[in-house]
This record gives structure tokens, sequence and C-alpha cells, in this order.
């Protein structure tokens, strides 16, 4: 395959949790639609996340939670971004997240979230619709 | 993001801008060009240090120590990974940067993910002009992993002033990985995992070659034995990496690499530009496609067209 | 089983005749048919698939070598399975006071959910706790956390299973340290830690250290217990969270066995007697969706580690080559879409635990995939269990599908196909080798991708998610952790630092960290530092300074 932009994207594990089944599933969507997929490993603190998506110079950032710290977790990292003016980076989100929580995470500026059940193509087509190049 | 802003950033060492500079150079875009031709004075200042070796024989981890020893000793530190790009899919997972969690806050620390996109030789495309740009952010030492599918990956030398080659002990095929390449590429060689058995055997082993190599060289690579889990042989591994660098210095060699590279690099620029303006050229004309034809129906020699098309499409004045 | 001699004619009669008509006709839904983790399914079993059984070698009688029909001669006739519904609450004194109260409400065994700092060597004030604290569990940070959570309750009278591993030894020491206070000595001390290490590198991802130090925590412990603690279980080798990764169920039974094998092979290695241990082991498995598969996947499993046992390791005891096991029904069936569907789902894989003869089963709740569960689901999953033992009859004779072709015939191929990989992880030396080079970890992986890909394909069919969907607003009632809790935790640990004698905690804790340099058993020295209310992030910090920590392969 001849060089052209190439969709690269970075999938996060923050916190503590370990449940990577999902994340690494996702990862390797990805990558066979052709993305470039940097993936952290476990227990990323928001900080580790930003720097790594910033360095690697990533259109897209996944993060992956079922633990259920992502109310404290998400905003933390989408504040950092800002921060660091990178938040033009596409943020996507996945695993268990309560309904309830999803409208206060878009607020903080998560741009969709994926639960339990998501077709793996449909988390492709979303990437591939809305990342900015 | 303009190109003056771009050089500015890099030049005050803001991250973003820099894997922004990257970013444009794996894309092939035109401002990455225009950035590095000003960049370029400001290169040149960092030690590129290579590492390849077979899958998985330890070269992320030994990068990640290596990091750690020359943060002690107070050197800012650059990391171009590379990993293969499926060749169906052009997608890839980037998979070292794992290892190298441990300096994942250091501000001191860049560290870069690649895929090849394609690329053989073991490096991207863009890897040697990444590189460049990492150097004119400021970086003391710059490390350059190739994929390690254990093909013959010796572009690095092409990159790197110092190249480190790693192998582990076990199999002796990694011995004829060796041998069919990369042997002559290495400045240091490293046998990693001294923890598992044979490892001093495997010391042996490549001294053995080495003492068979009937090229005159003044500078005999060492044979490092290191633990890339616990930091054993670190140390000494680092104190090589710099006697080699003192080596190319004091006996010329950095300046004569240096005036090569330069000659190879516009050699090979040149060498792009023309095809590319040619072809550009060449583009859906008649004559073109006629000549082609021609050939084909053995009515012309492909040996004259060339030289006919090459004559009147890039040296021809009126056109 | 099967020696008729005109039998094999007699299939190709049927086969060419009688299907073949009807075929014609009415083809089969699918040209060929497979269990959920890829084995061929005939369309027909007959004894021809059984004919190299050997009912006394093989199968033998509940309650004896090889223990393919059960492991109590008496199955359920006896005793129903013990129902343990796993669960974990906020902070110590919400959980005590739940602990009182299922207590008074005459269950016996207590089981203990930690939170994921606790899980990982953490204080709830590090860095990494942020927002984790209390979250799926209760925060334990000291000595002072552990006296709460067990206050009022006789340690002498309660069993307790503890799902902890990479820092298991730490929670030990505590549960001793407390039940030392309440007058009781550890000898008495009845429970179980997870311990199993191996499967949090695979698996699970609640690892520390790295492997070698791990296992040798892992023996250090077996060692303590056999000396001071013969009642308490050492280990729970897990294969639950292997199949949650992903894995299919051949691998299931092979990853496990080949982790409960290291475990034998290390206790060996520092001189334990197999026949000495080897009788606290535990396992624990899932229960996934493929109803038959499943009772064969126990059925082989209780019969490989058996002979493993008496083979690789010549344990001379039936009784260490008895597999006792817990199970829990599969999480990652359960469905977010129509969650009311997952009683459904739970009480199939509930039967077919105990059709397989577990020991202990834990069955989900319907809002699995939702939340932790509210306490009106858990009480249903509860119930499904309940309705299986005492209505349906199921538990009145012992291993009732033995004998059937199909059971039997799947029961062998699981038990080959797992000794094959078995063999595989042998020659790369041993399970922890295996982990180290990833390959178990990307044998699980490629499993759970082919099985997303077979769903999304619409290959396999999950009612509700890619079939028979409805529109569905989630209306559901979630389980919600207070937030105030973490904050609430962190000021304790603060007072306690301020009010415990530093100088003692010091001491211990370089005691500890000389002990861990050398190679004298640690968990003496990990009960002293205990306490004198080091805290756990502080034990840990010592270790993770001496041992380093473990670093995950890659994809
Ligand atoms: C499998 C599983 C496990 C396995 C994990 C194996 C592994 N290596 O991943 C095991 C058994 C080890 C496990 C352990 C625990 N688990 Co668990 N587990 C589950 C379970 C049943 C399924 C998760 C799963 O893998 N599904 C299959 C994958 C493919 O789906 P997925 O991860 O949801 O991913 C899909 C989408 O969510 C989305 N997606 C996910 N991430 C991302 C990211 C991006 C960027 C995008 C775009 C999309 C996306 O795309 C995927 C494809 O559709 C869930 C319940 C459930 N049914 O969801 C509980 C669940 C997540 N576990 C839970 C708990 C509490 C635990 C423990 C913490 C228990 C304890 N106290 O010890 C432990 C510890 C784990 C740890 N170290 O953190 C709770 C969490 C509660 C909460 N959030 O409030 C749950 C919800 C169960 C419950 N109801 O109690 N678990
Ligand atoms: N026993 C032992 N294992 C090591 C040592 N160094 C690295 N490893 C392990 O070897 C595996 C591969 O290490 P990496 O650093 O990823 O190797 P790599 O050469 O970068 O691999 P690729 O980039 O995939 O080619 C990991 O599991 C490391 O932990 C060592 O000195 N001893
Ligand atoms: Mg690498």
């Amino acid at each position: 395959m001849s060089s052209s932009k190439k969709i690269r994207v970075l999938m996060a594990k923050p916190g503590l949790d370990g449940h990577d089944r999902g994340v690494k599933i996702v990862a390797r969507a990805l990558r066979d639609a052709g993305m470039e997929v940097i993936y952290t490993g476990l227990r990323q603190t928001p900080e580790m996340v930003v720097r790594a998506a910033i360095d690697e110079g990533v259109h897209c950032i996944g993060l992956s939670i079922l633990s259920g710290a992502h109310n404290a977790l998400f905003p933390k990292i989408m504040e950092l971004l800002k921060a660091e003016g990178a938040d033009d980076i596409l943020v996507t989100g996945g695993g268990i997240i309560p309904e309830d929580d999803i409208p206060d995470l878009k607020k903080a500026g998560i741009s969709e979230i994926f639960g339990p059940g998501t077709p793996l193509d449909d988390i492709v087509e979303y990437i591939k619709a809305n990342v900015k190049l | 993001m303009s190109v003056a802003e771009l050089i500015e950033g890099v030049l005050n060492q803001k991250r973003r801008y820099l894997a922004r500079l990257i970013s444009l150079i794996e894309n092939e875009d035109i401002r990455a060009l225009e950035a590095l031709s000003q960049l370029y004075k400001h290169t040149g200042k960092g030690h590129i240090i290579g590492v390849t070796g077979p899958p998985g024989s330890g070269k992320s981890s030994l990068v990640t120590k290596l990091t750690a020893e020359f943060r002690k000793r107070s050197k800012t530190i650059g990391i171009v990974c590379v990993d293969p790009s499926s060749p169906f899919t052009g997608g890839a997972l980037l998979g070292d940067r794992i290892r190298m969690q441990e300096h994942s806050l250091d501000d001191e620390v860049y560290v870069r993910s690649m895929g090849t996109r394609g690329h053989l030789g073991g490096l991207a495309r863009a890897t040697s002009d990444a590189v460049r740009a990492i150097d004119a952010f400021g970086k003391d030492i710059i490390f350059v992993e190739t994929v390690g599918t254990g093909q013959s990956e010796v572009e690095v030398i092409d990159v790197a002033h110092t190249v480190i080659v790693t192998d582990v002990p076990g199999s002796g095929d990694d011995i004829q990985a060796i041998k069919a390449g990369i042997m002559e590429i290495a400045d240091i060689f490293v046998v990693n995992k001294s923890d598992l058995a044979g490892a001093d055997k495997k010391v042996t082993e490549i001294n053995a070659m080495l003492d068979i190599d009937p090229r005159e060289r003044a500078w005999r690579p060492p044979v490092v034995l290191t633990n890339a889990r616990t930091g054993d042989g670190i140390p000494e591994l680092v104190d090589n990496i710099l006697a080699h660098l003192e080596h190319l210095k004091e006996s010329g060699l950095l300046q004569k690499k240096g005036l090569q590279r330069s000659r190879d690099e516009l050699h090979e620029l040149m060498k792009y530009k023309l095809t590319k303006e040619l072809s550009q050229k060449l583009q859906g004309k008649p004559e073109y496609e006629k000549a082609i034809k021609m050939i084909a129906k053995r009515k012309q020699d492909p040996y004259t067209v060339a030289e006919q098309l090459i004559a009147e499409f890039l040296f021809s004045e009126t056109r | 089983m099967g020696d008729n001699k005109t039998l094999p004619a007699a299939v190709k009669r049927w086969d060419e005749n009688t299907v073949a008509k009807t075929i014609g006709r009415f083809p089969e839904r699918q040209e060929t048919f497979l269990t959920i983790s890829g084995l061929p399914v005939n369309r027909l079993y007959t004894p021809l698939d059984t004919k190299d059984l050997d009912y006394e070698k093989d199968l033998g009688f509940p309650g004896e070598y090889p223990f393919t029909r059960n492991i109590q001669p008496t199955g359920y006739r006896g005793r129903l399975w013990t129902m343990r519904q796993y669960s974990g609450f906020a902070t110590a004194k919400e959980s005590n006071e739940r602990f009182q109260f299922l207590l008074d409400q005459g269950q016996t065994g207590l089981s203990v959910a930690f939170d994921l700092p606790t899980q990982i060597g953490y204080d709830s004030d590090h860095p990494l706790a942020l927002g984790e604290v209390g979250k799926v569990g209760v925060a334990i940070d000291s000595l002072a956390d552990m006296e709460v959570l067990f206050d009022g309750i006789p340690l002498d009278k309660v069993s307790t299973s503890m799902t902890i591993n990479s820092d298991a030894v730490v929670l030990l020491a505590m549960y001793i340290a407390v039940a030392e206070k309440q007058g009781v000595p550890m000898d008495k001390l009845r429970g179980t830690i997870q311990g199993d290490i191996l499967k949090e590198y695979v698996a699970r991802g609640t690892y520390i250290f790295p492997l070698g130090p791990s296992m040798r925590l892992i023996t250090d412990t077996f060692k303590f217990c056999s000396e001071k603690m013969p009642l308490w279980n050492t280990i729970s080798i897990s294969g639950y969270h292997i199949r949650e990764s992903g894995s299919t169920s051949v691998q299931e039974v092979a990853f496990t066995l080949a982790n409960g094998i290291a475990y034998v092979q290390a206790a060996i290695d520092v001189g334990l007697n197999v026949d000495v241990f080897a009788s606290r082991l535990s396992f624990f498995f899932g229960s996934h969706s493929d109803f038959l598969e499943e009772i064969c996947k126990f059925r082989a499993a209780r019969r490989l580690w058996a002979r493993i046992m008496r083979e690789r390791f010549k344990a001379k005891k039936d009784s260490s080559c008895r597999m006792r096991f817990h199970t829990q029904t599969a999480g990652c069936t359960l469905t977010a879409q129509q969650p009311d569907n997952n009683i459904v789902r739970v009480t199939l894989q509930a039967l077919q635990a105990v059709l397989g003869g577990t020991q202990s089963l834990h069955t989900n709740s319907r809002d699995e995939a939702l939340s932790l569960p509210t306490e009106e689901s858990v009480q249903i999953a509860l119930r499904t269990q309940q309705i299986i033992g005492f209505e349906s009859g199921v538990g009145d004779t012992v291993d009732p599908l033995a004998g059937s072709y199909y059971i039997e015939s799947l029961t062998n191929e699981i038990e080959n196909k797992a000794m094959e990989y078995i063999q595989k992880i042998d020659e790369m030396g041993g399970a922890p080798a295996a982990i180290e080079k990833g390959y178990i970890q990307r044998e699980i992986h490629d499993a759970a991708y082919s099985f997303q890909k077979s769903i999304d394909s619409n290959e396999r069919i999950v009612v509700g998610v890619n079939k028979f969907q409805v529109d569905e607003e989630h209306k559901f009632d979630y389980l919600r952790v207070n937030p105030e809790s973490e904050r609430k935790q962190i000021e304790q640990l603060e007072t306690l630092r301020k009010t415990r004698n530093d100088g003692k905690v010091q001491t211990a804790l370089k005691d500890l960290r000389q002990g861990a340099e050398g190679d004298t058993n640690l968990v003496p020295l990990i009960l002293e530092a205990v306490k004198v209310y080091a805290t756990l992030g502080e034990i840990c910090g010592v270790l993770r300074d001496v041992f380093g920590e473990y670093k995950a392969a890659d994809l």
C-alpha cells in the first residue's frame, strides 16, 4: 500500500480497569480497516493518555472503561486536551457507561459513546466519517 | 498550521508541533518539505542510534532501559519505532510504545510510532526525515527501532551513526539471520535476555564470527550482554555507544559518513524529483503512449526512446 | 461401549436412505454445525462414537478416580451445591452491615469483592486510584479497614472467600491479624484467596509484580498455610476469566490446567509434598452458552486434572486428584439489549453447571451489562439457582447425562484437544514461559476476535442484539456508588497515617525489604507490617521496588 493519509488512532485504557477484551477487539478492527492504531495497554493516567495522543499525532482517541470510573476520567482527559490545544482530536468512548451519564460526557467533549453489542463496523464507520484528517 | 508556525513551534520545543510535522512528513505533504528545508540548518547535533534485530529480541525494552540510563546522564531523548503495515489493508498495530511506559510523562522524552506503509528495508519512508525533525527539535539522542521482521533491515545504517544489532540466546537460526546481512552493519552487538540459558554461548559465537571477518576494521564491534528487564549490562552498553561515537569522531569517520550521507541524500532527492517531474510531464502525452506501443510491437527500442523522451521533455527549452 | 457389528452398516443405510431423502426435500439450516467453540457437531451420535470408551477406566464411579462423573459419591443427593453470590460494596462499613445481614439470614460463607486499587496494591490516594475507590468492591488501605469490615463477625464460624490475587498475601495477613484480635488462632480460619496470578497476566489484569516474584509469593503462601492454616484454600485456579476474555472451552480447560500444573510444580520445587497440598487446590470455571458443550467441558476438566495429578505428579491419594470447582455463569453472554432475556440465559447456564457437577455457583444478574447488579436483580439470580436446586429435580441422580453418545464423545474430544494445547505449552517451557511469550494472550485474543466477527456477520445469532431487536429505552435502575465514599476513604487514610506509630511502620517495612531481597518466607514479615498499620500501598510499594513491575506483552 502506498503512502497516503492514514487515520491514526490511540486506543487507551485509563484508570485501573483491566477489562481489555473489548478494546483489543476494537483496535484490531480499526487496523483491519486500514488505520494505524496505537494501543497504550492498561493503567493509564489522563496525563499519559494525552501525552501519547499528542506525541503520536493521532486523529482520534478511543477510551475504553468498564469499571465505572468514566465520570472521573473522561472529563479530566478532555480538560487536559483543551489545555494542550489539542481538542481538535476526535474523542470516542466505549465500555459500560450508563445512559444517564452520556449527556454530561458529551458536554465535556466526548463525541460519541459505544456500548456493549455495538458492531465493529459501526465504530469503524463512525471514526472514518468524523475524524479531521 | 502554517509552515512558519510549524517551524517556530518545533524550534521552541513544542511537542505538538513536532508531532504535526512528522505527520506531514508521513503524508508527504508539501509543507513538510518546506519546513524541513528551513529546519535543516538546525540539524546535525543529535546522536542517532539504530536498533535492529529479530522480532521479540527486546529492542523496545532495550531502548527503554537505554533511555533511562541516558536520562541519568542528563541527555534528552527522541525515539522512533517502526512497525510493519499490513500489505493488504495498509493498517498497522503500533505496539512498541507499550514497552516505553516508564518514560511516558518525561518531558525530555519524545516517542513516535510509525507504520512502514509499504516501504521495505526495516524503516518507513518517512523515518529519516522524522529523525531529522526530532534532531531539529533538539533531542540529544535519537533512537530508531526497526520493524524487526528478521529480514535484512539494513537501511538503518543510512540513518544512524551507531547501529546496535540485538540477538537472544537460543536457536542457531538467528545466527544465520545475522550472517545474511545484518552482521555487516553492526557497530555493537547486544546479546539480550542474559537471564536465559545459552547467553554466554551466543556471545562466544558472535565473537567467533567477528574473528573470521576478513575486513580490516579500526572498530571491532563489541558484544555486550544485557538483560533489558532488569537493566543489567545497560550502563556498559551506554559506555560502548559513547565509545563508538568517540571513535567516529576521532577517526574522522563521522565527517566522512556525513559527507557520504549528504551525497547519497542529494542524489536520492534529485533522482526522486527528476522522476516525479518527468512522470508529470509525460502524463497522458500522446507521444508517450505512442512510443510505448511502438516498443511493444518491436518497431522501436526502449533505449533510444528513453533518450529521446528525456531530451525532449526534461531538457528541451521549448517545453 | 458399543460393540455392535452390524451398526456401521446400519448407520450408513440410515444416512443414505432416510437422511438423504429428507435432506433432499428439507435442507438443514446450515451446511455444518459447530459448537460455540468451533468443534464440529454431527447430525447423530451412536455407539460407534464411544466404542473406545472404557467405562471403568474413563468414567468410573462418582467419588472415585478419575472423577469424570462427580467428585462426590452421592452428587447433590447429600447437599446441593453452595449458592455463592460474589459482590462488593464501597466501604468497609457498608460491607460489614451487609455481611451481618447475610449471616443473620443463615448464610455461613462470605465473599468479598475488593475495589481495583486494593487489587493492584495502591492506596486510595494514589493518582491511579482516581475515580476507582470503592467502585467495584470494598476499599482496603490498612488493617484498620479490615477491622471494620469484619467487626462483630466471628471469624472462627464463617468461611470467607476473597477475590484477590497479586497482593493476596497482604489481605490474607490482614485477615489473620483481625482474627488474632478476636482471639481466633489462624489454624481455625476457613476460607479462600483466589491467589491465581498466572491468569491475571492473561485475562484479568490485576497483576503487579513480574512472574518470578509473583510465583514466590504464591509458594511462600502455600508453605505458610500448609504449616499454619490447614483449613485455608490457598488458591482458586481460574478458567472463568480466561473464558470471559474470549477463549474457547477447550482453551479454557487447557490454559487453566496448564496454570494448575505450573502451581503444582512450583510447590513441589520448594519442597512441598503433592499429597499434602493438592487437596487444598480448587478451580473456577465459566458456564457459557453452548449447553451440551459446557456440560462436557466440566466432565473433561475433572478427568483430565485427575489424570495429570496421578500420572504426571504421581499423587498417591485420590483426594489429590479430585478437582473441586466453583462456577459462574458467563457475564459476556449477557446483553445490554432486552436485559430480562438474561434471566433465561442464566437459567440455562446454571443448569449446565449443575449437570456438569459444580461444587458452588454464582448466577449473574440480568443487569450484568448495565452496571453492578441491583438488589432485586441479585435476588432473581439467586432464585434461579434455588428453582433448579429445589424444583427441577436434576440434582436427584448423579451425572444424569453420562452415557449419552454425544456427551461422552464430546467429553473425550475436549479432553484430547485440551491435552494437545497443554503439550504445546509444555514444549514452550510451561505456562509461565508461554505467558511471557504472549502466546496464551494471543490465542485468547484471536478467539475473541473471531467470536465478535461471527456475531457482526450474523453467522451467530444473539437474541436482541443482531436478531429480534426492539426499540427500547433503558428505564432500568442503575446501581450507583456514592462518589463521596472516595473522599471519605482518603480522609480516613490520612488520619491513619498521622496517628499510627511511624517508627514501627518504617522498621517493619525495612525488614520486609530485606526479606524480599533475600529468600526468606515473606508471609510473617508482611504479617508484622500489617499489624503496625503499614498500608497496603506501602507494603506493595516496597515489593514493587525490590521486585519491579510486570510489563504486559503487547497485542
Ligand atoms: C468479560 C468481563 C470480565 C472479564 C474481563 C476479561 C478481559 N480481559 O477483558 C473478567 C472476568 C476478568 C472480569 C473481571 C472483573 N469485572 Co467484569 N465484566 C465482564 C463482562 C461480563 C463483559 C465485558 C466484555 O468483555 N464484553 C465483550 C466485549 C467485546 O465488549 P465490550 O468490552 O463492552 O466492548 C464493546 C463496546 O462496549 C465497545 N467498546 C468498548 N470499549 C470501547 C472503546 C472505544 C473507543 C469504542 C469506540 C468502543 C468501545 O465496543 C465493543 C464491541 O462492541 C462485563 C459485563 C458485560 N456483559 O458487559 C463485566 C463487568 C464490566 N465487570 C465488572 C466488574 C465489577 C469486574 C471486576 C472489577 C470485579 C471485581 N470486583 O473484582 C473484575 C476485575 C477486572 C479488572 N481487572 O478490572 C462490572 C463493572 C461494573 C460497573 N462498571 O459498574 C461489569 C459491568 C459486570 C457487572 N454488571 O457487575 N470481567
Ligand atoms: N527474559 C527476558 N525477557 C526479556 C528481556 N528483554 C526483553 N524481554 C521480553 O521479551 C519480549 C519482547 O520484548 P520487546 O522489547 O517488545 O522486543 P522487540 O524486539 O522490541 O519486539 P518487536 O518490536 O515486536 O520486534 C517482552 O516480553 C520482554 O519483556 C530480557 O532481558 N530477558
Ligand atoms: Mg519493539
